[in-house]
């Protein structure tokens, strides 16, 4: 806390009045309504405050985990691609690779009840029962070697789990710490002999170019540093491959809109995988779906009414599916696909023409 | 030495944009060979009428300032969702970033809402829990302020080491803008916060219901519950229609979508403010609670994507800085990797936690520069550089790298991402 912010507390603790001296109100507003405060009033802290009754455990969470969680998080909460780690990193924070997981550094256990219920799973959040977010954070524990598998969570025990690191974050320090070396006079002339350069960012390359990308990784999708970028930074490759395609009697791709295509599709990647070796994961694996039936990958588990589409005879052309991409809800309701849709029709032209480019 | 370099080549539109020029400065000749063709020529719009008033309803840059748009490092994320892009500092002037170059950094993606189905609430330790319509909050007195809004990871990726060659991906999570909006301090106000009220919940209506705790002194000093931008609403990726405003505090706690403030006696922990945005030190140990942006500055041109493409001569130096404890009354530069400092010249508005502009004008003799800025601030914090700050903080922290930077220049005028001893 600031030396500012420290005088203003200090105020108030000697008068010990309100923190806002009250002044006269516009009379704006209304009245909240108990039950317009439950629907919003989701989060949980430290204390337990907010906890709803419920009770999960490691076996029920594990069930809930791979059919929802897993996909992006791994199956045993090791990640997957470049999502969010969450089990393991023991004893890593103070290494060259810290690896931060709900294990090894968060300090609450609060803190991953209140994230799931309020922000996962990602691209369907605040859609989980009280039970459910009591078995998943039941299972982080199990998969951080914190409880072992019999244990069952509740608003009961909840305050008895204690998190290994608990005890190793401190408030801010920098103006003790920081200020008294920072804040000197500074040099401006003869300040040393000489100069070299040190490192430079050519030799790691890894700057963008237009259009190009390259591999690496980032941890939990916050802007960090590749510890060695030019090593874990292989070529994404996504790049469709033309001249595999198979000879169809089709127009020709516009690669150019391919290319538009690919780059608009990233937003639709983290449900979808395309090209080869493509799964299915919150979404449908798309090779080859413009042109096919509605609702029949293999082995994914499509809602009733993009089956029922499906069997009435719905396929997936051009023009179909640039109306579903244009707004899925409207297009067909009951859709299990959480997406909001895409307004630009160039836009959905090449996405259209980016799945063509991806045959069966 | 051309071979070598790997960083960004001098641009078509800006080598074009300096040929004309270059062509009639070569070693200080001041005589054309012959007649410049941009004289000569007749252009079509000298000749011909241009569109009319109704064309461009919504006026945009012009098709010459095509590529001056926000850019993201497609390997940071896993997708775009959840991801950053980058503001193109090299390619501004003054103090103001326009509202659709102001970086994006979205934990849900971009919130699409409807104002008329927008709600603020207020609930928790208040003697009257409220709900607030957009109507509500437009009839309570407003203030304009002019503030910085600098993301806790901004330059995070150079912790280690020099690695993205251009400000716009080493810097440029940050903008600056004027903001009109209500104070924090009326709305709690208007709710009562009871005695043992010292913490603020933010919550947006994203789909990552994004939260920070905020104490109640900030909340009550400065903070703005702002609907404008620049004059013009908000822009959606700015958290139209209503966003909170933390002035000089780390970019995750400026809540966009915000749709309601929980009066508490102690901080909820979220986890934005555990698991993220905490700054983890050499010892394995993590400090929290890092709010305020520490004073810091950057050359933005001459920069790896803003090559020097005119030659020798009169050069402008020119960049920005900032401090989110004040204002930044001095930025010195450097020619020569630190040897010899010169106090730059600041220029236009100083503000109170807004971005600051300043120049230095040297007259370029060809040979490599080693550039860097150094800010002061209003406290009298001087930007240290790299390695002082590796010294405290180890290499493993992410948030709030204020270091130093430092552009080579080779005698092409082409610039590169290096750290220096």
């Amino acid at each position: 806390m600031s030396k500012f912010l420290k005088l203003i507390a200090g105020a108030a603790l000697l008068t010990g009045t309100s923190a806002i001296a009250q002044e006269a109100t516009l009379g704006l507003g209304r009245d909240a309504l108990p039950e317009e405060v439950a629907a919003w009033n989701i989060d949980v802290r430290p204390d337990g405050q907010g906890l709803p009754v419920g009770s999960g455990d490691v076996y029920t969470g594990e069930e809930v985990w791979l059919e929802k969680c897993s996909v992006c998080h791994g199956d045993f909460a090791e990640g997957a691609g470049r999502w969010p780690v969450l089990a393991g990193g023991d004893g890593s924070l103070a290494s060259q690779n810290p690896v931060k997981t709900i294990g090894s550094y968060w300090p609450y256990l609060s803190t991953v009840y209140d994230y799931i219920n309020r922000a996962m799973p990602f691209g369907s959040a605040q859609s989980l029962e009280p039970n459910e977010v009591y078995a998943l954070t039941a299972y982080l524990l199990y998969s951080n070697d914190i409880v072992d598998d019999e244990f069952e969570l509740s608003n009961e025990n909840f305050l008895d789990v204690e998190m290994p690191n608990a005890a190793n974050f401190f408030d801010d320090d920098r103006v003790a710490v920081e200020f008294p070396l920072f804040a000197v006079e500074a040099c401006m002339t003869n300040c040393k002999d000489s100069v070299e350069i040190t490192k430079r960012a050519a030799v790691v390359d890894v700057t963008p170019e237009d259009g190009a990308s390259v591999g690496g990784s980032l941890e939990g999708g916050d802007a960090a540093a590749p510890a060695t970028p030019a090593e874990e930074a292989p070529a994404v490759e996504e790049a469709p491959v033309v001249e595999e395609a198979p000879a169809v009697e089709e127009a020709a791709l516009d690669m150019a809109l391919v290319a538009e295509g690919e780059k608009s599709f990233r937003q639709c990647k983290s449900c979808h995988q395309v090209g080869e070796g493509a799964t299915n994961r919150t979404g449908p694996a798309l090779n080859g779906v413009v042109g096919s039936v509605a609702g029949v990958h293999d082995g994914f588990r499509y809602s009733s009414a993009m089956a029922d589409a499906g069997a009435a005879g719905l396929i997936w052309t051009p023009e179909e599916l640039s109306a579903f991409l244009a707004n899925p809800k409207d297009y067909m309701s009951g859709t299990k696909m959480t997406f909001r849709g895409v307004r630009d029709e160039a836009e959905i032209a090449g996405l259209v023409e980016y799945l063509k480019s991806f045959p069966q | 030495m051309i071979d070598q370099f790997k960083g960004i080549k001098p641009s078509r539109r800006a080598f074009l944009r300096g040929a004309a020029a270059s062509g009639l400065a070569v070693a200080g000749t001041k005589v054309a060979a012959e007649a410049d063709p941009a004289i000569m020529n007749k252009q079509p719009w000298v000749e011909f009428l241009g569109e009319g008033v109704d064309a461009r309803p919504y006026g945009m840059p012009s098709q010459f300032e095509a590529d001056v748009v926000r850019k993201d490092v497609p390997w940071l994320t896993a997708e775009s969702i959840s991801s950053v892009n980058f503001t193109p500092l090299h390619e501004l002037d003054g103090i103001i970033t326009p509202n659709g170059l102001c970086f994006e950094r979205h934990h849900g993606g971009i919130a699409e809402v409807d104002p008329a189905e927008h709600r603020i609430m207020i609930n928790g330790l208040v003697d009257r829990e409220i709900v607030f319509t957009m109507e509500d909050l437009m009839r309570f007195p407003r203030e304009n302020h002019v503030y910085f809004l600098e993301c806790a990871a901004n330059s995070g990726m150079e912790w280690r080491g020099a690695q993205l060659n251009g400000c716009q991906f080493t810097h440029g999570m940050i903008h600056n803008v004027m903001y009109t909006g209500v104070p924090l301090r009326a709305l709690l106000n208007e709710a009562g916060v009871k005695t043992e009220g010292k913490w603020v919940l933010a919550e947006g209506a994203d789909a990552s219901g994004m939260t920070r705790s905020i104490p109640m002194e900030k909340a009550l000093d400065d903070c703005l519950v702002a609907f404008k931008m620049n004059g013009e609403a908000l822009r959606p990726e700015q958290g139209y229609p209503v966003r909170l405003v933390v002035p000089g505090w780390e970019g995750n706690m400026w809540i966009k979508w915000l749709r309601r403030l929980e009066v508490g006696d102690e901080p909820w922990q979220q986890r934005e403010e555990t698991s993220k945005y905490t700054d983890l030190l050499g010892d394995g140990k993590a400090r929290r609670f890092t709010w305020e942006m520490d004073a810091k500055s950057v050359i933005t041109n001459p920069s790896p994507q803003a090559p020097i493409t005119h030659g020798k001569g009169p050069l402008v130096i020119t960049g920005v800085a900032w401090s989110g404890r004040g204002t930044i009354p001095r930025v010195d530069v450097t020619i020569d990797g630190g040897i010899t400092w010169h106090e730059a010249r600041m220029d236009g508005p100083s503000l109170d936690k807004s971005m600051h502009r300043f120049y230095y004008q040297i007259d370029w003799d060809g040979s490599e520069l080693l550039l860097q800025s150094r800010a002061h601030d209003s406290t009298g914090y001087v930007q240290p550089t790299k390695d002082q700050l590796r010294a405290v903080r180890g290499l493993n922290s992410i948030y709030h790298n204020n270091g130093i930077q430092t552009w080579a220049v080779n005698a092409d005028g082409e610039a590169e991402n290096v750290e220096i001893s």
